[in-house]
């Protein structure tokens, strides 16, 4: 749509800015200030330059759980990106199962974090829980507190259980727009089930693809809840991942300076993947 | 005569039989959509049998005795009892925290689409200066990080006062929200052809009446949409609600792990909460089931 110049639309603009602005912004200046100053207590700071800068970047700590975020989010793409779409490929697509299967696969989405966190925890404790003890029974041993590989386990299956729905439903909701017509003239010319996905569906769902795997990107590198409630980052480090890193140094340890550092770092990863994000969502819609 | 015209009749019968035979078989294969397989539906249902294990225990547990949880292992509850639901419905620090995370998540969703339908229909109509660089900054603060903003908003709101307050939980929540109101709805209304704007200004209607008499209701399933997206967020966030919050405006998932005492968890109870949690994501869903998918695509399928 060919939109018209006008420069008064900013006051229709003005109150999500001052709003957003207000949440922001001040909250971000207070994160800048003290990324760059020191204290010795009694509220009395001095200039420290880039000196947290430069201990958060040289930090084992902080490259560990880094490297451990980027490993989770790769995991959890590679596990959901395809699982979801196959099922958007089986869904129905009338009757009375598309609304039964929307809310149903839909209800996980809807779910406080921390009862996320609850639910996986009632579920897989060894004593108490369907699958812990199932496990346990069957003679594997599996105990998330105490050991790393179960625990990455139980948080990943819980980020699948927790998240595939949003993949389901973005790629549906691209499968339901393909016509009829493009069918039809594929069963005329004789396609594969292969050759229908590849060459109809596929081209079809990159949009929301591209929605779904970048949000789901930045979501997963963001988390915190879950893993927080089910394994509080442990066992040993082993599941901290940036944002529990971030909240433990802060209101944990109260380290403010290098929390504000890495507050700053890590703000500055995830507006460069936003930008990237916007760029080539601009770019599909100038396409179009 | 009679055996020309049977024949006749014949032939140009046939091809129309066979023609209903390949549509049938067509149709029959649209709405399979090139699915070979007779067994399609065995993949949703082993995904939701996954997605409804977790709730299925979570609700078994809810229903039985602490003893029961940690005495004996069983499927379903042994002796059914409504115990732990009436400790969260009689004990006011129990129950109060629902009411509080139904008041900030309804201001905030309230807030977050009223202030972002003008904006969202300037992204959508006009350009103006700096409107590319906006509408990314936006975005940016859907994709912050709460634990960057947890520490800065409790000083934010601790100079104003506002802590422990509802509206302090609300406000804080429109840094992800409101952004993405703006995205969702500005979705919605590019696909409003302009046209309809035009014709309403030509008819001598005001911006103002123009926008509230047609312009909002043709774009009511967005708004539903938003508003829908405002609440999921609102409600299933706990970080920064947890650290804004004291007492009086607690929310209920933050008063869940509460439950951890000096005789150990209260499982039951806990579970119990947990239940009534999804209780008011279920309900809301029903209502944008139809449209739930588009939204999630950020009105842009």
């Amino acid at each position: 749509m060919d939109k018209t110049w006008n420069n008064k639309a900013w006051f229709m603009v003005l109150p999500v800015l001052l709003l957003v602005a207000f949440s922001a912004i001040i909250p971000l200046m207070t994160v800048v200030n003290y990324s760059v100053q020191d204290t010795f207590g009694n509220n009395q700071f001095f200039w420290a330059g880039t000196e947290w800068f430069e201990e958060v970047l040289h930090s084992e700590r902080f490259h560990a759980s880094l490297g451990r975020n980027l490993i989770f989010s790769a995991i959890i793409l590679l596990i959901e990106v395809p699982l979801g779409i196959i099922i958007a490929l089986n869904m129905p697509r009338k009757g009375w199962g598309v609304p039964v299967c929307l809310v149903l696969m839909a209800l996980p989405l809807l779910i406080p974090w921390n009862v996320v966190g609850t639910i996986w925890q009632l579920l897989c404790r060894a004593d108490i829980g369907l699958l812990g003890y199932s496990l346990t029974k069957a003679g594997i041993s599996y105990n998330y507190a105490a050991d790393p590989a179960d625990a990455w386990f139980t948080v990943i299956i819980m980020d699948v259980w927790h998240w595939t729905s949003l993949v389901v439903l973005l790629c549906y909701a691209g499968l339901v727009s393909i016509p009829d017509a493009f069918y039809q003239a594929a069963k005329i010319d004789g396609a594969s089930r292969w050759a229908v996905f590849r060459y109809i569906q596929l081209p079809k769902m990159n949009r929301v693809l591209l929605i779904a795997v970048l949000l789901r990107f930045m979501d997963s590198f963001m988390i915190y809840t879950e893993p927080f409630v089910v394994t509080g980052g442990g066992p040993g480090n082993s599941t901290t991942f940036l944002s529990i890193d971030l909240v433990k140094i802060a209101v944990g340890q109260f380290d403010l300076g290098p929390a504000a550092a890495m507050s700053i770092i890590y703000f500055l990863i995830i507006l460069l993947l936003s930008w990237v994000f916007y760029t080539v969502m601009t770019n599909y819609d100038a396409e179009r | 005569m009679s055996v020309q015209q049977d024949t006749l009749a014949r032939t140009s019968e046939r091809p129309e039989a066979e023609q209903r035979q390949i549509d049938k078989a067509l149709a029959r294969r649209m709405r399979r959509r090139g699915d070979e397989s007779k067994f399609w539906w065995l993949i949703p249902t082993v995904y939701i049998i996954f997605l409804m294990l977790p709730i299925y225990w979570l609700i078994n547990m809810s229903f039985k005795t602490n003893q029961e949880i940690l005495g004996t292992f069983s499927l379903w509850p042994q002796n059914p009892t409504l115990q732990n639901y009436a400790v969260i419905f009689t004990d006011p620090s129990w129950y109060k925290g629902y009411i509080n995370s139904i008041i900030y998540v309804v201001m905030n969703t309230v807030i977050s689409v009223l202030v972002a339908l003008p904006a969202a229909y300037a992204f959508s109509r006009y350009r103006f200066l700096g409107d590319k660089h906006l509408f990314f900054w936006l975005l940016t603060n859907r994709m912050a990080p709460p634990a960057v903003f947890a520490l800065p908003f409790f000083q934010l709101y601790s100079a104003f006062g506002l802590i422990d307050t509802h509206i302090a939980v609300a406000l804080a929540h429109c840094l992800f929200n409101v952004p993405l109101a703006v995205w969702i709805l500005e979705g919605f209304m590019s696909g409003v052809p302009k046209e309809i704007d035009e014709t309403a200004y030509i008819d001598g209607y005001s911006f103002p009446r123009f926008f509230v008499k047609i312009f909002v209701p043709l774009i009511a399933s967005g708004i539903g949409v938003a508003a829908f997206f405002c609440f999921m967020f609102s409600w299933v966030e706990l970080l920064i609600a947890r650290t804004l919050t004291t007492t009086a405006a607690k929310p209920i998932a933050a008063i869940m792990t509460r439950t951890v005492s000096a005789s150990g968890v209260d499982w039951g109870v806990l579970a119990a909460a947990g239940v009534l949690t999804l209780i008011p994501g279920a309900i809301v869903i029903y209502f944008v089931r139809n449209y739930i998918a588009k939204g999630f695509a950020l009105g842009r399928v």
